[in-house]
């Protein structure tokens, strides 16, 4: 018995809605020694999670484990029975979920819900538990860990949230607690604050973990093993130095490649247009009953002014929150703005939608985060690309056909997909029809909303590298918001920086880093993690700024 | 390569899909099974009759089942089997009528009330909200008693009753999908309301919508039964079977068939109309 997690061969199995039977993990054997984080990764679908709620022995409905063992302390927790299981669980393994917001009850306080695990297993008095929950909010740097736990789970940020399910992992003295994907839903600059508090944490009570993500920069910081997964196997492992520095199994190179695309080249010089493609003016925009003077009580786009000549791409960037999808809505016309003008092309659009005549809306198509709720489910491909052809373009039956054709080529798509739903297509695929559908109507410009940021990465840089591709075919200008720095600086030749629904500061793409002047981009910039180990212990931020400038700090 | 394997064998299904149609469960069977034969009992009645529906054919009244008379005969020595048959016209008929029109009218005005919004959508809402609150059999019973019982009379007054629900349910699930981001897209396309309610929302919703049209349909059967039960519904020497059962409750101190066999008949309807929709196949159910 030589390490405390020790899985061999473990096979799981899913039944599909057509009651087919499809094993999702095809063996994998893996081993976590005290005290040892190990990280899995790989993208959605690659099994990583289910591995990791393996450890607990257990499988997600229609799931099933069908073979091999998983050993966690000596307990085989396949073999052991349902009653077993659930003594274990919260006492030697603890679970750390991705959405701390859907896993607290929102109708009890804080502390009641840490302390529950120790009130299930009878391991202390609620006083001691009460004792010792402080002590791990304050090991896991949460602001007033005296009185944090009376709140309820609303009264805290979403990066609170995520260490006090922490602390309620932590509270049973485990040893070994899953992550699953703990960062994920955070902004860069609240993700670092979680890691380091998990990572101090961890070391400290030398608790081993196992950490689930996507993303090799924030494992890099946080784990000593990585362990790489793909359609349910394992690619390669390796001590995180080595993965990062000499990989060897291919896709882990993908992967890292994924990770820095290809910065846009420069550029010529922008044509000397007389007018630029589209020129926003103090544009305000907001949510909520007009107020006495005539701006709305919400007010997520203030006087944002921003400039975009033919052929460049212009990124905005910023955290959850700072109003740059409004900014785009309002561009767009789907949230008339409340003040200020939009100009495009030289003439003066309508602030909604409504207003714009039906050439306008065309040469301005806009691109959804989310592919699944931007295609209609009940429609096929071939009608869903239809639509905009006849709508702008009155074409007939068969030159509707042929240019659907061509549309599926333009983005990289097999012609025989035409026939299909939506549900049928892979995520990537079906943000190629989204922006597909786009492309229909030959727009000069197209909004993308945070078109990659639902994706994995490699999917993502595919989609990045069709848009480069495409604008050099079609002389298209984008404008890409993102939360996500380095896809912003592969295809954006200026970047805004959109804080609090104020533009901070405009750049050249090039000098991001460099360049940067306001305080909170200079910490937005510095806060997106690196593929070095040693990163986030090397940052050195101070703490009063990121608070005063993270709202959800 | 795999591309190529894959989308034959999503092709093969869905031919496969249209072509050998719908998966239903066995209780799906029985329901679908007992309406269509009332269906065709109600198209095809004049044809099967073994009496005339009018015309005094037993010596008796309230006379025993026997091989002349299947389901006994009634007050006036009628044969019940084919009142009951020649019924079916007037219950089936009249109700799918009104089903037809209250969802009609019902899912339209939803999902226009859902993409339009604002006032329109007030207005609708708070005009079929009072109109719902209203109760329906006496919404009915004071409708007909005022304006006279006919047959159109009767399909419009149940289909007014039952107009409310059906637009509540529409509205509630067009709401839903009208804020996805497709209708967005179609919305900043340029596109018609007309257009929005046909092609994007309709699709999406007519899964729940058909189901509830069976409950509607099940609920319309009974408020006529009821109607008629109390003298308002159908009227003399035509009767449906609700007007059956009142036409014959006097034999029901006798246990006379001719008063049960008009109730097994509203039963055995509205029953297999819920088991219908209970079992609906899981293609259909997931449409929405």
């Amino acid at each position: 018995m030589a390490n405390l997690v020790e899985i061999r061969d473990l096979k799981v199995e899913a039944t599909t809605d057509s009651g087919r039977r499809v094993e999702i993990i095809k063996g994998i054997s893996l081993d976590v020694a005290d005290g040892e984080i190990v990280a899995l990764i790989g993208e959605s679908g690659s099994g990583k999670t289910t591995i990791a709620l393996s450890l607990m022995g257990y499988a997600r409905p229609g799931c099933r484990i069908s073979g091999g063992s998983v050993s966690v302390a000596g307990k085989d927790m396949v073999a052991l029975r349902e009653k077993e299981r659930s003594r274990i669980r919260g006492t030697e393994v603890a679970y750390v979920p991705q959405s701390a917001a859907a896993a607290f009850n929102p109708a009890a306080t804080i502390m009641d819900q840490v302390i529950e695990i120790t009130r299930i297993h009878q391991l202390m008095s609620p006083d001691e538990a009460r004792a010792k929950a402080v002590d791990l909010f304050r090991a896991l740097s949460l602001p007033e860990p005296e009185t944090i736990g009376a709140r309820y789970p609303h009264q805290v940020s979403g990066g609170q949230l995520q260490r006090l399910s922490a602390a309620m992992a932590l509270i049973g003295d485990p040893k070994l607690v899953i992550f699953d994907e703990p960062t994920t839903a955070l902004d860069v600059t609240t993700q670092i604050e979680v890691l380091r508090a998990f990572k101090s944490v961890m070391k400290k009570g030398g608790i081993a973990g196992v950490y689930v993500s996507h993303d090799l920069a924030v494992v890099a910081q946080i784990a000593d093993r990585i362990v790489v997964l793909k359609g349910g196997e394992m690619q390669e492992t390796g001590t995180t130095e080595e993965i990062l520095n000499d990989a060897k199994h291919p896709y882990t190179r993908e992967l890292l490649d994924a990770f820095e695309p290809k910065p846009r080249g420069a550029a010529g010089p922008a044509e000397p247009t007389p007018a630029p493609l589209l020129k926003v003016d103090a544009l305000v925009a907001g949510y909520g009953p007009r107020q006495a003077d005539g701006l709305p009580l919400v007010r997520a786009v203030r006087q944002v002014s921003l400039k975009l000549e033919k052929g460049r791409n212009l990124g905005i960037i910023g955290e959850s929150g700072c109003g740059k999808s409004t900014l785009a809505r309002a561009i767009a016309g789907i949230l008339p703005a409340v003040a200020g003008d939009i100009v495009f092309e030289g003439r003066e659009l309508g602030r909604s939608a409504r207003e714009r005549s039906r050439e306008q809306l065309r040469e301005m198509q806009i691109v959804f985060q989310y592919a699944d709720t931007a295609l209609n489910p009940a429609k096929s491909i071939e009608d869903i690309l239809d639509r905009p052809l006849s709508f702008y373009h009155g074409m007939d039956r068969k030159a509707r056909s042929a240019r659907i054709d061509e549309l599926l080529d333009m983005v990289r798509l097999p012609r025989n997909l035409r026939h299909r739903r939506p549900s049928e297509l892979s995520g990537g695929q079906k943000q190629r029809v989204n922006f597909a559908r786009a492309l229909a109507a030959e727009p000069k410009l197209i909004l993308c909303d945070e078109i990659t940021s639902a994706l994995d990465t490699v999917v993502a840089a595919a989609i990045i590298d069709l848009l480069k591709e495409l604008q050099r075919e079609l002389g298209l200008s984008y404008m890409f918001i993102s939360h996500d720095l380095s896809t912003v600086q592969a295809i954006c030749d200026e970047v805004v920086v959109m804080y609090a629904g104020e533009k901070v500061e405009q750049l050249a793409s090039a000098d991001l880093a460099s360049g940067a002047k306001h305080p909170y981009s200079k910490l937005l910039f510095a806060s997106v993690p690196k593929l070095d180990t040693g990163w986030l212990d090397g940052l050195d931020q101070q703490p009063e700024l990121v608070r005063a400038l993270s709202k959800a700090g | 390569m795999t591309m190529t394997t894959s989308s034959t064998s999503t092709k093969s299904d869905r031919i496969s899909g249209t072509r050998l149609g719908y998966r239903f469960n066995i209780v799906g069977i029985v329901g679908l099974t007992v309406i269509l034969s009332w269906a065709l009992v109600a198209v095809f009645a004049p044809l099967i009759l073994p009496y005339p529906v009018g015309e005094i054919v037993d010596l008796d009244y309230f006379g025993p089942m026997s091989r002349d008379f299947w389901f006994g005969s009634d007050y006036l020595g009628r044969d019940m089997l084919s009142r009951i048959l020649m019924g079916a016209r007037y219950t089936v008929g009249i109700s799918l009528a009104a089903v037809t029109i209250a969802c009609f009218s019902g899912v339209v005005l939803g999902m226009v009330a859902a993409v339009a919004g604002g006032w329109l959508d007030t207005i609708l809402s708070r005009f079929l909200d009072a109109l719902n609150s209203i109760p329906s059999k006496l919404f009915g019973l004071v409708v007909v008693a005022a304006v006279g019982s006919s047959i159109p009379v009767l399909i419009l007054t149940l289909s007014v009753i039952y107009i409310p629900g059906a637009y509540r349910f529409a509205r509630a699930l067009a709401v839903n999908i009208n804020a996805m981001d497709f209708i967005t897209v179609a919305r900043i396309r340029g596109e018609s309301t007309l257009y929005l309610i046909r092609s994007e929302i309709l699709p999406n919703i007519v899964g729940p919508v058909l189901a509830d049209l069976g409950i509607r349909f099940v609920f319309i059967v009974l408020l006529l039964s009821g109607l008629s039960f109390l003298g308002l519904g159908v009227q003399p020497p035509y009767a449906d079977w609700g007007a059956l059962v009142r036409e014959n409750i006097g034999g029901l101190p006798f246990g006379a068939p001719a008063v049960i066999f008009p109730s097994l008949a509203i039963a055995s309807l509205t029953i297999s109309v819920n088991l219908l929709i209970d079992n609906l196949p899981q293609k259909i159910r997931d449409r929405a």
